[in-house]
């Protein structure tokens, strides 16, 4: 049996078993992908590790994504890992900003510190987690750095000033503006691509910006 | 009237007094942190109470670098994780990447990948262990082990021009093919470096200190190593025999022959010993590709992804479009996602890509198997000595470029 079907059978079993609470699954370049409810995604986790057809026994990682154009705005991703079975599957979550999330972690220890990188780079709250710290920014570090809206430069830069004789902080001072090469183009077959002069066609799929020209004014 | 039962509670020191735990701060500028590690101790003593690590000092945001550049800008950050082997890194990414673009790199290609990812976990096994005998009180092995490291980075250099910082692999095969004579002078060296591997083996694997310093410490059963979410040596060092070379095969891994060393024991000995066996296989590997490395094109032909060679752009009109385009705008990626995992040294190293149909990453999420090894620091010191501590770091292999991303 090729690692498809085996996948296809793990897809069947798992909807037959856990029913509504998997919204659906698909499957994204071979890989299973589970879409869940995410008041559920204890459940779900525990069953996918105790039952006997998947045994993904596990985690082998929890992270965010950050989509601001989609209603709920963010997706967390688990991936599984099942030993005994050598199959992997992936788990989404679509949630809203400032919803709390159950934290996986009674289930998977592991849990615990991808919880806390999910919290400080999204600012996705999890529910029960024993010490939701900021895990990989500064001591006293402001915003959620992965999110789509936070600048690539961030807010503040730290210096060592000579007068007060420790680090200070102060907002971020480029002396060269950051130069985003636009490059993207409708070679490749791409098309659906802001060009200028075309603001008032449709709105393209990618790199759409609302200018002065636009027919009815900014989004 | 006395009362003597009254008296003997106020002089019991013990319901009066409470011991605070002594809270200690290691690192994050200490030797044997293997880096920038920040560690809130909680003391009882010379007892490990809990202990609290603070990571991120070494945080650069390559997460977010990535998705402000396009796929060939983001690969050299990959260097930059585990920046002991840091091609085996760029090897989950090029992975990541030709399977949302759907290509095969060529067979020389896939040769020469699996060559030098094993150049790296040798590489990486040599710095650890020795640095990890270092720790705990032998200094010759380091001595020994690095002139052999230093041999390997040659060959990195000799490959693509770098020590260290490689940028050598790409989505689609490898940069360039290899230098002459260099197929030669590895088999030399596959053939003196089990020797070297066996002298550090003399100073360390029998050795009295070292194994008081080491067995029995730091243990994590099959079950905690599973909870924890164990990969690579960790995990076998606690009885799992799990490799992705072996469960996964990626490249030409189904075609080569080796074999997984597994510990029994799950403590910082059992680690040790699988790192040293999984070195006498990776040269086992290292032989078998440079013996049976075929002759052939070393990158993907299609010009749409891998640059032209240089000649033909001086006479092709369409090749020099290929190759502005190809460094300027970049190759557009397919609107799709994948998780894409390697066996890297330390464990399990994957790419979570998600391609919006442009030239640059949406999302790029990187899952460092140091990351999870070192969230188990806690539970592995909890009732063992300082010194102790310090074994358990060093044989849990953390290089902070992956951790702290």
């Amino acid at each position: 049996m090729s690692q498809l079907e085996a996948l296809n059978d793990l897809a069947d079993h798992i909807s037959e078993e856990l029913g509504d609470v998997v919204s659906h699954y698909e499957f994204e370049r071979d890989e299973l992908v589970l879409h869940v409810n995410p008041a559920e995604i204890c459940s779900v986790l525990q069953f996918l590790k105790s039952d006997s057809e998947c045994e993904f026994t596990q985690l082998i990682s929890v992270c965010g994504a950050d989509y601001p154009e989609r209603a709920p705005r963010f997706d967390i991703i688990y991936n599984l890992l099942s030993m005994t079975h050598n199959q992997r599957v992936r788990i989404k979550l679509a949630v809203e900003e400032g919803q709390f999330i159950p934290t996986a972690s009674k289930i998977f220890s592991t849990a615990g510190w991808f919880e806390r990188e999910t919290w400080d780079m999204y600012g996705i709250y999890f529910d029960g987690h024993e010490d939701l710290r900021r895990i990989l920014t500064d001591y006293g570090f402001n915003g959620h750095p992965l999110r789509k809206d936070f600048p690539l430069s961030g807010h503040v830069e730290l210096r060592y000033d000579e007068d007060e004789k420790r680090v200070v902080y102060e907002p971020v001072q480029l002396t060269q503006d950051y130069r985003n090469f636009d490059s993207v183009s409708p070679w490749e077959g791409i098309t659906d691509i802001q060009l200028p002069g075309d603001e008032k066609g449709t709105v393209p799929k990618h790199g759409w910006e609302p200018t002065d020209k636009t027919v009815g004014g900014a989004k | 009237m006395i009362d003597a039962a009254k008296i003997e509670e106020t002089l019991d020191v013990s319901s009066q007094t409470q011991i605070k735990p002594m809270t200690m701060n290691f690192g994050p500028q200490h030797p044997a942190a293997h880096g920038v590690l920040r560690l809130v101790l909680e003391m009882e003593g010379e007892i490990v109470e809990r202990s609290d690590a603070h990571i991120g000092l070494l945080h650069r945001g390559t997460e977010k670098l990535i998705e402000h550049k396009t796929y060939t800008q983001a690969l050299p950050y990959f260097d930059r994780l585990d920046y002991v082997a840091p091609m085996n890194q760029e090897h989950a990414f090029a992975l990541a990447v030709e399977k949302l673009l759907g290509i095969t790199p060529p067979k020389r290609a896939q040769y020469i990948r699996v060559l030098f990812s094993e150049l790296g976990r040798i590489l990486n096994h040599v710095l650890n262990i020795t640095t990890f005998a270092l720790d705990v009180g032998a200094i010759t092995p380091a001595l020994w082990g690095f002139e052999e490291r230093e041999k390997g980075m040659e060959f990195y250099e000799r490959v693509c021009g770098a020590r260290l910082h490689a940028n050598y692999f790409r989505p689609g095969g490898v940069a360039q093919d290899l230098p002459a004579g260099l197929i030669e002078d590895m088999l030399e060296w596959t053939d003196t470096f089990p020797k070297i591997l066996g002298d550090l083996e003399g100073l360390l694997t029998d050795n009295r200190i070292f194994k008081q310093r080491t067995v029995d410490i730091g243990i994590a059963t099959k079950e905690e190593a599973l909870d924890w979410g164990f990969t690579g040596p960790m995990l076998r060092g606690s009885g799992v025999a799990w490799d992705l070379r072996k469960s996964q095969p990626y490249d030409v891994y189904d075609e080569m022959e080796f074999d997984i060393p597994v510990g029994h024991t799950g403590d910082c000995y059992a680690r040790y010993l699988v790192r040293v066996a999984e070195m006498y296989e990776s040269v086992k590997i290292m032989k078998q590709c440079l013996r049976n490395m075929p002759e052939g094109p070393v990158k993907s032909d299609d010009y749409k992804v891998s640059p032209p060679p240089r000649a033909e752009m001086k006479d092709s009109m369409e090749a020099l479009i290929h190759h502005f385009k190809l460094f300027t705008e970049g190759f557009h990626v397919p609107e799709g996602e994948t998780y894409t995992a390697v066996e890297a040294p330390k464990g399990e190293f994957g790419v979570y890509l998600v391609a919006d149909g442009t030239n640059k990453p949406h999302r790029c999420y990187i899952r460092a198997p140091g990351f999870a090894h070192l969230q188990a620091l806690d539970f592995m010191s909890k009732g063992h000595m300082l010194a102790d501590l310090v074994s358990n770091i060093g044989s849990m292999d953390v290089v902070f470029g992956e951790i702290d991303r």
